[in-house]
C-alpha cells in the first residue's frame, strides 16, 4: 500500500473514531454517573441531525449557529425525557430491564415523530464555507471537512476531560457516581446533578449528529445504528470509562476504514468481530482495569 | 408451586384449548384465522423469550437471531431441496438453533445485565446483515415467496392452523413443566440471588447456557411455524424490532406470571391490527401505551390483576381495612 493512501485511509478512519467517539461519550457518561443505560441515545443523535437539517437548510441559519441550536434542543429533548420519565423508574427492582425498556420506547416514539415531521425520504447537509474542500500535504488530499471534525472531537476530549477532573462541577458529578446518598447528605442536589448530567449527554448526542449530518445522510432509523456502533465502542473500553471509550473509537474506526478498502462487501461484520474477539479475552473491556467477574 | 395436575390448572388448559380449537368454526375469513394462528405462533415466542427475561432475568435483545434462524432454514430448505424438506428444515433449524445457541450462550453469559443484552442485540443484528448482504442465496431483502408446506398441511388453511395449535400447545405445556421443575425453580434464584447459587454449588453461567439453548429452540420452532402460516420469509425476521416486538409483548401481560407474554400477545397483536388500519405511526402508539404501562403498571397486565384481586381477597379478608399495599 502506498504511503499517501494509507495516510488518507488512517485519516478517514479517524474521523470516524472521533464522530463514534462522540456518540459513546454521552452514552457512557450518562452510565458512569447515573448507572443509566439509555438505550435511546442513538435517538437523540438523530435528533440532532434532523434539527440541524431543520436549522441550517431550511432556515438558513448560520452552520455554527445551527450545530448549537440543534445540540441545545437534543438536550433540552433530554432534559424532559428524564424529568418525566426515567426519574419515575430510578430506584424499582430490576430497574436495568425497565430503563432499556422505557429506553427503547422512546426509540420507536422518536422515530415515528421524526418521521411525522420531516418525512422518511434522505435528507443531507451541506458542509459549511470553509471546509469544503481539501487540505494538501505534499502528494496528499484530506478533506478540510474530515479535519474540523477530528479538531472537534479532540477539543471537546480535552474538555470534557477538564470539566471532570478539574472543575468543582466535575468533582459533584463525579462524586455522584461513586455515592449518591453520601452527596444527597452533603447538601448536593442529587436528582438534578442527575437530571443535568443527563442533558449533557443527550446535547453532545445531538451536536454529534449535526456535525455527521454533512458526511452520512440523515435517515429515520439512524437511531439503532448509532447505539450498536456506540454500545460496540464502549464494550471495547469499558463502560463509564472515558478514556477506555476514545481508544475503543480509534480502534473501531480505523478497523473499519481499512476493512472497506480490503473487502468493502463485508467490512461491517469486522466491527463485529473485533468486539467478539475482546469479549472472548477481556470481557470487561481492552482498558479497565481486570476486575472480579460478577456473577 | 404446585408442580403436579391440579384441578384449576385443568380448566385452564381446558378452556385455551376449546377457544383456540373451535376458532376455525366460529370464524370465516382467512385473514382473521392467519391473525389468530400469528397470536399462537408469537405467544409461544414470548413465554420462550419470557423464560429468559421473567424466570432467569436475562433480558435478551436478540432472540429474533434464532427465529429468523427457524424460518430461514426452513425456508431455504424448500427453495433448494424441494417441497419434501419442509419438515426436515424445522428439524434442521432445531439443530442449527441449538449449535448456535450453545457457541453464542458461552459467550453471552461471559458478561450480565445491560452487557448481555446489548451483546444479544448485537449478535442478532450480525444475523441480520449477514442475511441481508447475501443476496444470491437468502435473496436478500426481496425474501422467498411462496413457501408452501407439503400434503394436506399447504392445501388448507385449517389444517395448518391445527398443525399450529398442537405445536403451540405441546411446546408451552413443556416449557411451563420446565418452569416448574427444580431446575425452574434454580433459573428463579439465578434471578434473585446468584451469589446464593453459588453457595449452593451450582453453577449460574450453566443454568443460564442451558435456559438460552432452550429459549432460542422454541424461537426457532416459532420461526419454523410462522414460514408454513406467511409463506413467505423475510430479513426482518432476524432485525432488531422483532426481538422487541417479544419483549414489548412481555411486558404488556407481565413477565412474573407464565402466561403473562402470551396475553400481551394476544393485545398488542390486537392493538398493531386495530391501530394499523388507522395510522401507519402505529409504532409510536404502541410506545406510548407500553411507557404508560411500564411507568403505572409496572407489573404489567396479568400482574396488576392478580395483586388487585389479591388486594381485594385481603381487604375482604380484614373486613373492609385495606392494609397498605407495597
Amino acid at each position: 500500500m502506498e504511503f499517501s493512501f494509507f495516510i488518507t485511509q488512517f485519516i478517514s478512519g479517524l474521523t470516524m473514531a472521533t464522530l463514534l467517539f462522540l456518540a459513546a461519550s454521552g452514552l457512557t457518561l450518562i452510565f458512569g454517573v447515573g448507572n443509566i443505560f439509555n438505550f435511546a441515545h442513538g435517538s437523540f443523535y438523530m435528533i440532532g441531525a434532523y434539527l440541524g437539517y431543520q436549522i441550517i437548510n431550511i432556515w438558513n441559519v448560520n452552520f455554527w449557529l445551527g450545530l448549537t441550536l440543534a445540540g441545545l434542543g437534543a438536550g433540552v429533548c433530554g432534559l424532559l425525557c428524564e424529568s418525566l420519565l426515567l426519574k419515575r423508574i430510578y430506584g424499582r427492582a430490576n430497574e436495568g430491564g425497565f430503563q432499556i425498556l422505557s429506553t427503547y420506547c422512546l426509540i420507536l416514539i422518536i422515530d415515528d415523530l421524526v418521521k411525522l415531521v420531516w418525512g422518511s425520504e434522505y435528507k443531507s447537509l451541506p458542509r459549511p464555507d470553509g471546509f469544503q474542500g481539501a487540505v494538501q500535504f505534499g502528494d496528499i488530499f484530506l478533506p478540510s471537512y474530515n479535519l474540523l471534525i477530528i479538531g472537534i472531537g479532540f477539543f471537546v476530549a480535552v474538555a470534557a476531560w477538564w470539566i471532570l477532573n478539574k472543575s468543582r462541577a466535575g468533582r459533584i458529578v463525579r462524586a455522584t457516581a461513586v455515592d449518591r446518598e453520601t452527596m444527597g447528605v452533603l447538601g448536593v442536589n442529587v436528582p438534578l446533578t442527575m437530571t443535568l448530567v443527563f442533558g449533557l449527554a443527550t446535547a453532545l448526542g445531538g451536536v454529534t449528529g449535526a456535525l455527521a449530518a454533512p458526511m452520512r445522510t440523515v435517515t429515520p432509523g439512524a437511531g439503532i445504528e448509532v447505539i450498536i456502533d456506540a454500545l460496540i465502542v464502549v464494550v471495547l473500553g469499558g463502560m463509564g470509562n472515558f478514556w477506555g471509550a476514545w481508544m475503543g473509537a480509534l480502534l473501531l474506526g480505523e478497523v473499519n476504514a481499512f476493512a472497506i478498502v480490503f473487502c468493502p462487501k463485508w467490512a461491517t461484520l469486522f466491527s463485529f468481530l473485533v468486539m467478539i474477539i475482546v469479549l472472548i479475552f477481556k470481557p470487561e473491556g481492552l482498558f479497565s482495569p481486570r476486575k472480579l467477574r460478577r456473577v | 408451586m404446585n408442580t403436579g395436575f391440579t384441578f384449576k390448572k385443568g380448566v385452564g388448559w381446558g378452556i385455551f384449548i376449546l377457544l383456540f380449537g373451535l376458532m376455525p368454526i366460529v370464524i370465516s375469513s382467512s385473514y382473521q384465522l392467519n391473525l389468530i394462528g400469528h397470536i399462537l405462533i408469537w405467544g409461544m415466542f414470548a413465554i420462550s423469550f419470557n423464560m429468559l427475561w421473567g424466570v432467569t432475568g436475562m433480558l435478551s435483545f436478540g432472540q429474533a437471531l434464532y427465529f429468523g434462524l427457524g424460518a430461514y432454514s426452513v425456508g431455504l430448505m424448500v427453495k433448494y431441496l424441494g417441497v419434501g424438506w419442509y419438515f426436515p428444515g424445522i428439524a434442521v433449524g432445531l439443530v442449527l438453533a441449538v449449535i448456535l445457541a450453545f457457541f453464542l450462550g458461552l459467550l453471552v453469559t461471559r458478561v450480565s445485565g445491560v452487557y448481555f443484552t446489548m451483546l444479544t442485540l448485537a449478535f442478532g443484528q450480525l444475523a441480520w446483515q449477514v442475511t441481508f448482504k447475501c443476496y444470491n442465496f437468502t435473496g436478500g431483502d426481496d425474501g422467498i415467496v411462496g413457501i408452501i408446506p407439503p400434503g394436506i398441511l399447504g392445501e388448507s388453511k385449517i389444517a395448518y392452523y391445527y398443525f399450529i395449535l398442537v405445536t403451540v400447545l405441546l411446546s408451552i405445556w413443556f416449557m411451563q413443566r420446565i418452569t416448574h421443575s427444580p431446575f425452574g425453580l434454580m433459573l428463579r434464584c439465578i434471578r434473585q440471588n446468584p451469589e446464593r447459587v453459588l453457595f449452593l454449588g451450582r453453577s449460574v453461567r450453566y443454568g443460564q447456557l442451558r435456559i438460552y439453548i432452550i429459549s432460542s429452540i422454541f424461537a426457532s420452532l416459532a420461526g419454523a411455524l410462522m414460514v408454513g402460516a406467511d409463506n413467505f420469509i423475510h430479513t426482518d425476521m432476524f432485525i432488531w424490532t422483532t426481538s422487541g416486538e417479544v419483549i414489548l409483548m412481555s411486558v404488556l401481560g407481565g413477565i412474573s406470571q407464565f402466561f403473562g407474554p402470551f396475553i400481551g400477545a394476544i393485545s398488542l397483536i390486537f392493538i398493531e391490527d386495530i391501530v394499523g388500519a388507522y395510522t401507519e405511526y402505529w409504532s409510536m402508539i404502541i410506545g406510548l401505551i407500553i411507557l404508560f404501562i411500564v411507568i403505572m403498571l409496572p407489573n404489567g397486565v396479568v400482574g396488576e390483576l392478580m395483586s388487585l384481586k389479591q388486594r381485594i381477597m385481603k381487604s375482604r379478608r380484614t373486613g373492609g381495612c385495606d392494609a397498605s399495599h407495597t
